[in-house]
C-alpha cells in the first residue's frame, strides 16, 4: 500500500464517471430511471470522494507538484505524449469545482429532467463531460489536455443538441461545435510552435525550460507572443470571449443544468484555466498579456450590455456568463492569475445556483422562459427566490457574499496592475461592467419574482421543485455566501488564504503582489468601496425602473429605441458573421467545393471513365456481326496473321513461344 | 517414288481449297465438308513427312487427327441437325443469333 494511494491512482478520479458514462450509455436504454440515477449519481459522487480524498493526501504530502505517468499514449521520435496526470494546487481547485459542483447539478438533474425521454442518454452524457473536463484539469501536457479540451466540446455540442429534433437545438450545437473548431485550430498552431521550440508539450519540462529565456518586451512578436496569443485563441472559443463567444448565448437550448455546469460553471471556465495553467509563458510576453486584458475586459463590457435588454431568463444568465468570463481574463492578463481563478471558483458557484434556480423557475411556469411572461413568482416559490437572490447579491458583488471579493480583487488588480492610462481605461471599462451586472441581475430578480404576475394565473399553476432540485441550490447558496471568505482577512490586514494557496504555483509574482498589497491596503479598501458603490447604483437604477415604476422602463426602451433595438439583436453580431463569413464561406462551399470540383470535377471524371468505356465497348460491339461467314473470315485472317509472323519476323515468333513454354 | 514435293503441294491446294470454301460457301453441310478437307489435307501433310524423314510421329498423329475429327463431326452434325429443325433452313446467313 503506497504511502498516498488516491494520489498514485488519480486516474480513478477521472475514470468513475466514464464507467457511469459507458454504462448508463450501453445498459440506459433498457433500465428503468432509478437505475440510470444511481449509477450516474454514484460514479460522479463516487469521484468527489476520490478527488476529496486526493486533495487530502495531496496537501498531507506538502509537495508542490504530483506528477505521475500512467503510461505512453503517442510516442513518435522525441516527442511523447503520455497519458500523465498531475496535482498542484491550481488543480486541486479545479478538480474540486468540477467534481463537487458536477455532482450537485447531476443530483438537480434528477428532478428537472425527471420526465424527459432519453433520461440514461442525459446523463450518459453528463457523466462523459465530467471525464473530459477532469482529463482537461488533471492533464501534465498539453496533448492530454487538448483530449479533455476536445472532449468537453465534444460533450457540449452532444448536449446542447439533447433536444435534436428541435430545430434551433440542433443547430445551436452545430454552431458551438464549429465555433470552437475555429479557437482549437489556434490552439493547436500555438501547441506545434511551443513543441517546435521546446521539443516538449509536457507541462513541466515546458514550463522549466520556457522560465529561462527571456521575456519579450511590448510589441515585441516572438516565439512567447505569438504562441500565447494562438493559445488564448483557443480560450477565446472554450470560454466565449470576442470575437468568438458567439456559440454561448445559442448552447442555452441546451437542458438548463447543462446550462449550469457547461456553459457556466465549468467547461467554459477551461480558457481560463489554460491561460492560468501557462501563466509562466503569458508572463513572458507583456504584449499578449495586453490582449487577453483587453479582449477580456472588452467583452465583459460588451457581454453585459445585450444583457441589459434580453427578456430570455437564460439568455440573460448567459450573457452574464459571458461578462463574467471576460473579467477573469482581464484579471489574468494584468497578471492576477489568482485572482481570475478565485473568480473563476466563486462563479462557478453562484453561477451555477443561478442557472439551476432559473431552471427551478422554468420547471414552476412550465417551460417558460421569457421574463415579460412571469413576475411576482417571489411569494409561490419562496426557495427558488430565496436562492437565487443570494446568487444575485453574489454576483452584483455585494459584500459579504462571494462574488464581492474575487470581482473586488480583479478590479484592485487590474487599477494598480499599470499606471498607464491604458490600464487606467480597463479599469474604469470593468467598472462600468460591474454597474451593468447590478443592474440586468437585479432585472432579472425584480422582472421574475416581484411585481404583478403576467401570465395566465388559471392555465399556469405555479409550484415549488422537488427536494432533489431544492437540495443543491440550498448548498451552492450556502456556497455563494462563504465561498469569497477566503480572502476575508485580508480586508482585516490579515492572509489572503486564496492567494497564499495558489501561491506556490503562481510563484513569486504572486508575492510581490502580496507585498504590495499591504502597502495598498488602504486604497483596496477605497476601491472596495467604489465598487460596492457601482453595484449599488446598479441596485438602485433596476430597483426605480421595474419595482417604483414599471412603467418607466418601456418609455426609456422606447425614448431610446435604436440603441434598444441594437442591444435587443445583440448588435447584429450574428448577422455580421452570416454575412461576411457564413454566407461567403456556404457560396463558395456550394459553387467551387460541391458543384465545380465535386460534381463536374470528381464524379465528372468518375462518370467520365465509365461512359468512355461504354462508348468504347459500344463501338467495338458492331464488330460482332453474329453472322458465323463473318467469323469464318476473322479465324482465317488470324491464322495468316500468325503464319506470316512466323515467316517474316522468326524472332517474335520465338519470344510468343518462350511465352506459351 | 513420288518426290515429297508433289505431297506437299498436293496438301496446300486441298487446303486451299477448304479454306476457300469454308469462307465462301453458304450451306452449313459445305462448310462442314470444307472443314474435314483441310483437315485430312493436313494429314496428307503429316504422312508425306512421316514418310520422308521415316519417323513414325507424323502417322501417329494423323491417328489422333482421324479419332478428333471423328468426334467433332458427331458434335458438329448434331448442331447442324438442331439448326435444321428450329430454322428450317441450311444457310449460315441466316443463322446470326450470335450478334449483342
Amino acid at each position: 500500500m503506497p504511502a498516498h494511494p488516491m494520489l498514485e491512482y488519480l486516474w480513478i478520479v477521472p475514470l468513475l464517471p466514464l464507467l457511469g458514462s459507458a454504462i448508463n450509455g450501453i445498459l440506459g436504454a433498457k433500465w428503468p430511471n432509478k437505475y440510470v440515477t444511481l449509477t450516474a449519481i454514484s460514479s460522479t459522487g463516487l469521484s468527489f470522494l476520490c478527488a476529496l480524498e486526493a486533495v487530502r493526501e495531496f496537501l498531507e504530502s506538502g509537495q508542490a507538484l504530483s506528477r505521475k505517468e500512467f503510461f505512453t499514449w503517442i510516442a513518435s521520435g522525441n516527442f511523447r505524449a503520455g497519458f500523465d496526470l498531475q496535482a498542484d494546487r491550481l488543480t486541486v481547485v479545479m478538480m474540486l469545482v468540477v467534481t463537487g459542483v458536477g455532482w450537485l447539478i447531476h443530483i438537480y438533474a434528477i428532478g428537472y429532467m425527471a420526465h424527459e425521454r432519453g433520461y440514461y442518454r442525459f446523463f450518459s452524457y453528463l457523466n462523459l463531460f465530467m471525464f473530459f473536463m477532469l482529463i482537461l484539469v488533471l492533464a501534465a501536457n498539453y496533448v492530454l489536455l487538448f483530449v479533455g479540451w476536445e472532449g468537453v466540446g465534444l460533450s457540449s455540442y452532444l448536449l446542447i443538441g439533447f433536444w435534436f429534433l428541435k430545430k434551433s437545438a440542433s443547430d445551436a450545437g452545430k454552431k458551438a461545435f464549429i465555433v470552437n473548431r475555429i479557437g482549437d485550430f489556434g490552439f493547436m498552431l500555438g501547441m506545434f510552435l511551443l513543441f517546435r521550440t521546446f521539443g516538449t508539450l509536457d507541462f513541466q519540462t515546458l514550463f522549466t525550460k520556457a522560465g529561462s529565456w527571456p521575456a519579450e518586451p511590448m510589441g515585441h512578436f516572438g516565439t512567447f507572443t505569438v504562441a500565447c496569443l494562438l493559445l488564448f485563441m483557443g480560450a477565446t472559443g472554450k470560454s466565449a470571449q470576442l470575437p468568438l463567444y458567439v456559440w454561448l448565448p445559442d448552447a442555452m437550448e441546451g437542458p438548463t443544468p447543462v446550462s449550469a455546469l457547461i456553459h457556466a460553471a465549468t467547461m467554459v471556465t477551461a480558457g481560463v484555466y489554460v491561460v492560468a495553467r501557462s501563466h509562466v509563458l503569458f508572463s513572458h510576453s507583456s504584449t499578449a498579456m495586453l490582449v487577453v486584458a483587453m479582449v477580456g475586459c472588452a467583452t465583459a463590457f460588451f457581454a453585459a450590455t445585450i444583457g441589459l435588454v434580453q427578456t430570455d431568463i437564460k439568455k440573460v444568465l448567459a450573457y452574464s456568463t459571458v461578462s463574467q468570463l471576460g473579467y477573469m481574463f482581464l484579471a489574468c492578463g494584468v497578471g492576477a492569475f489568482t485572482a481570475g481563478i478565485f473568480h473563476l471558483m466563486t462563479h462557478a458557484f453562484f453561477k451555477a445556483l443561478l442557472f439551476l434556480a432559473a431552471g427551478s423557475v422554468i420547471h414552476a411556469m412550465g417551460g417558460e422562459q421569457e421574463m415579460p411572461k412571469m413576475g411576482g413568482l417571489g411569494r409561490k416559490i419562496k426557495w427558488t427566490y430565496a436562492t437565487m437572490f443570494i446568487a444575485t447579491l453574489a454576483i452584483a458583488g455585494i459584500p459579504p457574499f462571494a462574488g464581492f471579493f474575487s470581482k473586488d480583487a480583479i478590479l484592485f488588480a487590474t487599477f494598480q496592475s499599470g499606471a498607464g492610462d491604458r490600464i487606467r481605461t480597463l479599469y474604469v471599462l470593468g467598472l462600468l461592467a460591474a454597474v451593468l451586472t447590478a443592474f440586468y441581475m437585479f432585472r432579472l430578480i425584480f422582472l421574475t419574482f416581484h411585481g404583478k404576475p403576467r401570465y395566465d394565473e388559471h392555465k399556469v399553476h405555479v409550484h415549488e421543485s422537488p427536494w432533489s432540485m431544492r437540495g443543491p441550490l440550498v448548498v451552492l447558496a450556502i456556497l455563494s455566501v462563504a465561498g469569497g471568505w477566503f480572502a476575508l482577512p485580508a480586508f482585516f490586514q490579515g492572509p489572503d488564504y486564496f492567494a497564499n494557496f495558489l501561491g506556490p504555483v503562481f510563484g513569486a509574482r504572486e508575492a510581490v503582489e502580496a507585498g504590495a498589497e499591504a502597502a495598498a491596503h488602504q486604497l483596496e479598501l477605497i476601491l472596495s468601496g467604489v465598487a460596492v458603490l457601482a453595484s449599488l447604483i446598479g441596485l438602485a437604477v433596476a430597483y426605480r425602473l421595474y419595482i417604483k415604476n414599471p412603467r418607466k422602463a418601456d418609455d426609456l426602451a422606447r425614448s431610446m429605441k435604436p440603441a434598444y433595438t441594437t442591444l435587443l439583436n445583440k448588435y447584429y453580431v450574428d448577422e455580421l458573421y452570416a454575412a461576411a463569413v457564413v454566407r461567403p464561406l456556404l457560396w463558395l462551399s456550394t459553387n467551387v467545393f460541391w458543384k465545380a470540383t465535386d460534381v463536374a470535377g470528381i464524379d465528372g471524371t468518375v462518370n467520365g471513365i465509365a461512359h468512355g468505356a461504354a462508348a468504347i465497348g459500344d463501338g467495338l460491339r458492331h464488330s460482332q456481326s453474329g453472322n458465323t461467314r463473318s467469323y469464318a473470315v476473322w479465324v482465317v485472317a488470324g491464322a495468316i496473321v500468325v503464319l506470316a509472323v512466323i515467316f517474316f519476323w522468326p524472332s517474335a515468333s520465338k519470344i510468343a513461344l518462350g511465352l506459351v513454354r | 517414288m513420288v518426290p515429297t514435293n508433289y505431297y506437299i503441294i498436293l496438301s496446300a491446294i486441298l487446303f486451299g481449297l477448304g479454306v476457300f470454301a469454308f469462307i465462301f460457301k453458304r450451306n452449313i453441310i459445305t462448310i462442314f465438308m470444307s472443314i474435314e478437307l483441310m483437315l485430312n489435307a493436313v494429314n496428307l501433310a503429316f504422312v508425306a513427312f512421316s514418310q520422308a524423314l521415316g519417323k513414325l510421329d507424323g502417322q501417329v498423329f494423323v491417328l489422333f487427327v482421324i479419332v478428333v475429327a471423328a468426334a467433332e463431326a458427331v458434335v458438329g452434325l448434331g448442331i447442324i441437325i438442331l439448326i435444321a429443325r428450329n430454322r428450317q433452313t441450311l444457310n449460315v446467313e441466316r443463322v446470326d443469333l450470335l450478334k449483342l
